[in-house]
């Protein structure tokens, strides 16, 4: 199953995902994809390199699935982190 | 209410400035999270799915208008515009940013508060009676006491480091509203024969994987000696907890692996080497701080007041309000009004900015700007008078703060959960409003009577579930969720842990299944006086299980 990177930026704690140039952003749609094992440990010296330089934590790799260009996460926990709480929000005034 | 003193003061403002230069210096690459992750714990500062989490204390759940509007502009200055207040009679915001820390903790010692100890193995937030000072059966106000702890215990050299958290807390009634056997220690304010003041002491209830309920280690502790006892309880702890299996280091597995009796032997060999020291509580000390929780100047009012009764027969849906959220209080034409965080269908112990501002307006307005935090995620205004009530509930109204369901089937504890908590296996919350939309009729919930549900989303149990009369417990089975129920579980004064019925549900089968529970509840009981605990107790869990799982 293909995977990708994801970690929390260290500044805000915001759930980010790493891009095919090395950046880490909020769209789980802009992950690099990665189903090949070399490219994934190599990616994963990179990761570690922006965990040592203070850039993001917790920095992990997580199985996900693409249908139609759109990266889901497999683990319903990372589905959360991805999309966000599944609460309604309509008893929070105010909330996001 | 207690006031910070000089001392207080400077070490909560140094404690800012410290935090703020290890946060500058971890954005600047200078320490590691290694280095950083216990120095943010110690200031309540988590990781959690989506962001870092701020836990800040309410020390015994009480909070001044002041500190209330506070919070609400912490919500709306540096979060979502929210606040979730928890099990532990604290606080927490879900979406602080790092850099945003240093500042908010700078808010937050100006009106007194911080979020030291609400993390790491050491005493955390010592919890109270939310009726406290207020209620008309207790001996006496616990939270004197649990000041005189949390001073005791605070940056305490000894006890920063122990096995595993600690946890106290004090009730002033024999009703145990504090769920005192379900801490690490428990403490019942208690009269003695002379009338002076002295405590039982519980030791070794918890909740987690291995839910155990405290034992009494001694009845009658004197006044003077409290701080020694304790502190001896520690030095045991500390000394015979084990370091070497973090799910078996609470104290509640040394007080089962050791016997109550061989604790209390040693217990009490520590105390008589240190008993009359240092430790020793003078009454004097004790009067001081008592005069920080004198309560508030009531006024001479007749112990009914035909204003409320008026109103009630006006206004229905103000009587059913009455009915559930009201709780005697000592003074006569007083009362102790509960302000339900649990919206029908919405999310426990959540509250907008725009919520906690009007419940601060409310407390100063007509409550002598005292509100509370109580351990079941609600707010209460613990002294109000029954003239006012009709006012009061006019003004939660158009707040949405105004539902009657103080103790009911919709009054649910639930856990942040998979929705926001790193440690879940499962969603709590989604649970809880589906289960809350299912019994939320007034005239159901009537129907059904008292009954908690308490909801966690793992192993871990902050939302009480074995406690609940149903429990439900969040688990991950080969990535799905499931949910075990328990019953027969409560927190009170006949405390016991609920009994896991059966087999687990699904997301889809467990709201289902609580109401089977609760429909075989309904046929089965004695008459509509019989509380679904009662009947449970009477009945066994056989007849649910058999409504469940079919004979």
């Amino acid at each position: 199953m293909p995977e990708i990177f994801t970690a929390n930026r260290l500044f805000d704690g915001d759930v980010v995902y790493r891009t095919a140039g090395g950046d880490w952003v909020a769209d789980v749609d802009a992950a690099e994809v990665i189903d090949d094992a070399d490219h994934l440990a190599a990616t994963a010296i990179a990761v570690k390199a922006d965990v040592d330089a203070s850039k993001v934590l917790d920095a992990m790799p997580i199985a996900v699935v693409v249908t139609d260009g759109r990266v889901v996460p497999k683990r319903l926990r990372e589905r959360i982190r991805a999309f966000g709480p599944t609460v309604k929000s309509d008893h929070r005034p105010g909330a996001v | 209410m207690y006031r910070y003193d000089e001392f207080d003061a400077a070490f909560v403002r140094q404690r800012v400035t410290q935090f703020a230069d290890q946060v500058e210096r971890r954005l600047a690459g200078e320490i590691s999270e290694d280095e950083f992750k216990p120095l943010r714990l110690m200031n309540g500062v988590y990781l959690q799915l989506h962001a870092y989490m701020l836990r800040i204390a309410i020390p015994y759940g009480t909070l001044s208008s002041r500190q209330m509007r506070r919070l609400a502009h912490i919500a709306r200055t540096y979060d979502k515009g929210y606040g979730h207040f928890t099990t532990r009679q604290n606080v927490q915001f879900n979406w602080p940013a790092l850099k945003d820390v240093p500042a908010i903790l700078a808010e937050l010692a100006e009106v007194e508060m911080h979020a030291i100890q609400t993390s790491g193995n050491c005493i955390r937030n010592v919890t109270a009676d939310h009726f406290a000072g207020a209620a008309f059966d207790e001996a006496d106000d616990p939270r004197p006491y649990a000041e005189i702890l949390r001073q005791w215990s605070s940056l305490h050299p000894e006890f920063s480091f122990l096995p595993r958290k600690f946890k106290i807390a004090v009730t002033g009634a024999a009703h145990d509203r504090a769920a005192i056997r379900l801490h690490d220690i428990g403490l019942e304010v208690k009269r003695g024969p002379d009338g002076g003041i002295g405590f039982a002491v519980h030791v070794g209830g918890g909740q987690g994987r291995t839910p155990m309920l405290a034992r009494e280690i001694n009845p009658f502790v004197p006044e003077a000696d409290i701080l020694a006892y304790v502190d001896a309880i520690l030095r045991v702890y500390n000394l015979f907890g084990r370091r070497d299996n973090k799910f078996k280091a609470r104290i509640k597995i040394l007080v089962h692996e050791t016997g109550i009796d061989e604790i209390r032997r040693m217990v009490e060999e520590e105390f008589d080497a240190i008993r009359g020291g240092v430790l020793g509580l003078p009454a004097e000390e004790a009067e001081r701080i008592r005069a920080y929780f004198a309560p508030p100047a009531f006024e001479a009012r007749p112990a009914v007041s035909a204003k409320l009764d008026a109103a009630r027969a006006a206004n229905p849906a103000l009587d059913r309000f009455v009915r559930s959220n009201l709780h005697r209080h000592k003074a006569p034409g007083y009362t102790s009004l509960t302000i339900s965080l649990k919206p029908i269908g919405g999310i426990p112990g959540d509250a907008s900015a725009d919520q906690m501002d009007a419940v601060a307006a409310i407390a100063e307005r007509w409550a002598f700007s005292e509100i509370r935090v109580s351990h079941e995620q609600n707010l209460i205004l613990p002294h109000l008078a029954l003239d006012d009530v009709p006012a009061v509930y006019a003004a939660l109204q158009a707040a949405d703060l105004a539902t009657a369901n103080a103790g009911a089937i919709t009054d649910i504890i639930a856990c942040p959960g998979l929705d926001y908590c790193a440690l879940a296996n499962a969603r709590s919350i989604p649970i809880a409003s589906e289960i809350s939309e299912r019994f939320g009729a007034p005239e159901r919930q009537d129907e059904i009577g008292p009954l908690s549900i308490k909801i966690s989303g793992c192993i871990n149990a902050c939302g009480h579930h074995h406690v609940g009369h149903i429990g439900i417990l969040g688990v991950d089975r080969k990535g799905e969720e499931f949910y075990q129920i328990s019953l027969g579980g409560n927190p009170d004064e006949s405390a016991s842990i609920g009994e896991i019925v059966g087999p687990g549900f699904s997301s889809d089968g467990v709201v289902d299944a609580v109401e089977t529970i609760v429909d075989t509840y309904l046929k089965l009981r004695t008459s509509p006086g019989e509380t679904f605990l009662a009947a449970y107790r009477r009945l066994g869990e056989a007849p649910f299980k058999e409504a469940l799982y079919g004979a």
